[in-house]
């Protein structure tokens, strides 16, 4: 690299894609992976049908099924499904895999499993690479070292018609991260203390590249967590750079590149990061020590505090339409300003969703359940693994047992109750403590009311049938 | 095939005072079952504007609309120009948010800022998103407070809106202007450097040859 221009991982990325403008000054930039569901593409397949032409590299385009799907028994297959709705688009994909000649990983592979959680766990993402799904959550992706980013279904059918989206570089934030995570603070509560900082439009226009010595520290499954959320944040993308840990995962996942081949990738993936000097527009410092288990208690996900902090007052906003989101977030969620969050009964739990769904994650829950039933005021808890590879992983490790005598339901892979596409959902004001990373207003059910928690948090409060501070 | 939008337009704006109004709220999940880019209109703010839940089986016109929903106010039923508050579309990359706001009539929405994805799913489907300061937001919310209606005139080729006396100028990249006035397919357009797409491809194969199967 030439050190007289420093470059930021993001530049390289970018640097390393950039195929040229078109006439009207779009910047082409060429994608190295697709990654491709049943609720986002339909649309996309049809207008390449229309136009009469296919994708430009099949190899680059893997499918699967994830947002819509049941996640109890699906031993009968698509013809199972009772939701002709949902059966049809899923139905869909398959016949547009099938005419295009792309790999469908399908509702009964093994290999199946959230598009966030399979690309990583299969090897299919890897340093350097440009990804796009979509699904606003690609952000997961950058995890590796990768530029990747959610796209709309317009965007979906240009990437497979031409290889390439058209945008403009986005401009480039660093937060940097230092110290130790207190006991029973992870990944999850650094990202939503994070969102909380900054805004859930404070990433808006930029990348996100985290660094400093606790993320260094982070586990690929929770840098995975980290990235995951950086579209709360309103980045599109999210990335850290690689190092050992990201090599040592790669090595032995199916579609990473193997002997000779490894070595070459290798010494490319290890240019991507950033060089001493660069420049980032925007830069944030945080510590570690800084953050607790965090909660959130509104409709967004800056809504978020300490599980032993106090719900807000109208004295915390200054503005009349902050005020206003306040009060209507607060009326909402059925919680009174200025309480504190272990007040309030829960009905259900849910641990899953491509930001919490891993082995880690499933660990961790599997550690604090141990030996323990949950509270009779929960009418629901259910662990969606993230992939059927994770739920064979945990069945090997018997965390299954623990779930199911703990009162857990055990699921079949898929995003469920995150966004409540399929049968699980919330009921009308059910309070629930999840794993995933929004909560919207209905996100997970009609008037549903989602907290969102760490896997150990969901996991302490399935038990305690409410919030407790587990850092002490 | 792309809908192309007037080069000048004018049109009756409704104010939705509301910060950081996520996809979710703009059009609810249960509605992206749909493997069509059509019919969402009567859908948009689903959970806002009626009082049950629906579904994609739903009788739109038999639900009880919510009074005190802004859209469902007699005033405002035609307004085709949406104002709103900060970070409007942030939240899943669905892009059957923007089909539910250009079904539903809308033609523009001006807000103080939008999230990113939302912006690029606008722009190819002919919806015009203008940014301009909370505080020019801040007066036309008086405005229509005020007066109940607001009409406004929008210039896309000049980068003007006109309100009340008032004029405002926008920010509009080049290639956006370009699709939302022309209308035209942008694959297509694309696809005319396909020369550059492939001399690009060929270089980058000798640096990456393990990522072409």
């Amino acid at each position: 690299m030439n050190n007289s221009n420093p470059k930021t991982l993001y530049d390289k990325l970018w640097d390393s894609h950039f195929v040229g403008s078109r006439s009207d000054n779009g910047n082409l930039l060429y994608i190295d992976l697709h990654m491709v569901h049943e609720v986002t593409s339909p649309q996309a397949f049809e207008g390449l049908k229309i136009k009469g032409i296919g994708p430009r590299r099949v190899d680059s385009i893997v499918a699967t099924v994830d947002h819509n799907i049941p996640t109890t028994d699906r031993s009968k297959g698509l013809r199972g499904i009772k939701d002709t709705i949902s059966r049809d688009q899923i139905q869909a994909l398959q016949i547009n895999c099938h005419d295009f000649g792309i790999d469908l990983i399908d509702l009964n592979d093994l290999n199946q499993g959230i598009v966030h959680v399979v690309g990583p766990e299969q090897g299919f993402t890897q340093p350097g690479m440009t990804i796009v799904c979509g699904d606003s959550h690609t952000s997961t992706h950058g995890a590796f070292g990768c530029l990747a980013m959610g796209i709309g279904t317009s965007e979906v059918e240009h990437v497979l018609a031409t290889q390439c989206l058209v945008m403009n570089k986005q401009k480039n934030m660093r937060i940097s991260i230092n110290g130790l995570l207190k006991k029973n603070v992870f990944a999850k509560d650094l990202t939503m203390f994070l969102i909380g900082k900054i805004g859930t439009a404070g990433g808006t226009g930029h990348v996100i590249e985290y660094d400093g010595s606790t993320i260094e520290s982070l586990s690929m499954e929770g840098r995975m967590t980290v990235c995951n959320m950086a579209i709360e944040a309103g980045a599109r993308a999210g990335m850290i750079a690689p190092d050992e840990k990201t090599f040592d995962y790669l090595k032995s996942k199916p579609h990473s590149p193997k002997g000779d081949d490894y070595e070459t990738a290798l010494s490319y993936w290890k240019t991507f990061h950033s060089d001493e000097n660069s420049n980032f527009d925007t830069v944030h410092n945080f510590f570690a020590k800084e953050i607790e288990p965090q909660v959130t208690w509104g409709t967004s996900p800056e809504m978020v505090i300490g599980v032993k902090d106090r719900i807000p007052s109208e004295e915390d906003y200054t503005s009349q339409t902050e005020r206003n989101n306040f009060e209507a977030a607060l009326d909402y969620m059925g919680l009174s300003a200025g309480d504190s969050l272990e007040n309030y009964s829960l009905d259900q739990i849910f641990i899953g969703s491509c930001t919490n769904s891993r082995i880690e994650d499933l660990r961790k829950a599997a550690e604090i359940l141990d030996g323990n039933v949950i509270s009779k005021k929960i009418k629901r808890a259910m662990i969606v693994p993230g992939s059927g590879l994770v739920k064979k992983q945990a069945e090997e490790e018997g965390l299954h047992e623990t779930f199911i005598s703990s009162g857990f339901e055990w699921r079949e892979p898929g995003c469920s109750m995150c966004l409540g596409m399929n049968p699980d959902q919330l009921g009308e004001k059910e309070r629930c403590a999840s794993t995933s990373n929004r909560n919207f207003e209905g996100r997970q059910g009609h008037l549903g009311r989602t907290h969102l928690v760490s896997p150990a948090m969901a996991a302490a409060a399935a038990l305690a049938g409410n919030f407790i501070d587990i850092s002490s | 095939m792309n809908k192309s939008i007037s080069n000048i337009f004018s049109g009756e704006a409704v104010f939705l005072d509301k910060a950081n109004v996520d996809t979710d709220q703009i059009i609810p999940k249960q509605f992206l079952k749909s493997i069509k880019r059509t019919g969402f209109g009567p859908n948009l703010f689903d959970a806002w504007r009626y009082l049950d839940k629906g579904d994609l089986n739903s009788d739109n016109s038999k639900r009880k609309l919510n009074p005190d929903f802004i859209l469902n106010h007699d005033l405002y039923k035609s307004c085709n120009i949406l104002i709103t508050r900060e970070n409007f579309g942030c939240g899943s990359s669905r892009e059957h948010a923007v089909w539910a706001l250009t079904d539903y009539g809308f033609t523009t929405i001006i807000a103080p800022s939008f999230a990113d994805i939302f912006k690029n799913n606008s722009y190819k489907n002919g919806l015009l998103l203008i940014e301009i300061d909370k505080e020019k937001i801040e007066e036309i919310f008086k405005q229509i407070t005020e007066k109940k209606t607001i009409n406004i005139e929008v210039d896309v080729h000049n980068q003007f809106i006109y309100l009340e006396e008032k004029q405002i100028q926008f920010e509009l990249d080049d290639f956006k202007k370009k699709f939302l006035l022309d209308g035209i397919d942008e694959v297509g357009f694309t696809l005319q450097h396909q020369n550059e797409i492939e001399d690009f491809e060929k270089n980058y194969k000798k640096t990456v040859p393990w990522l072409f199967k």
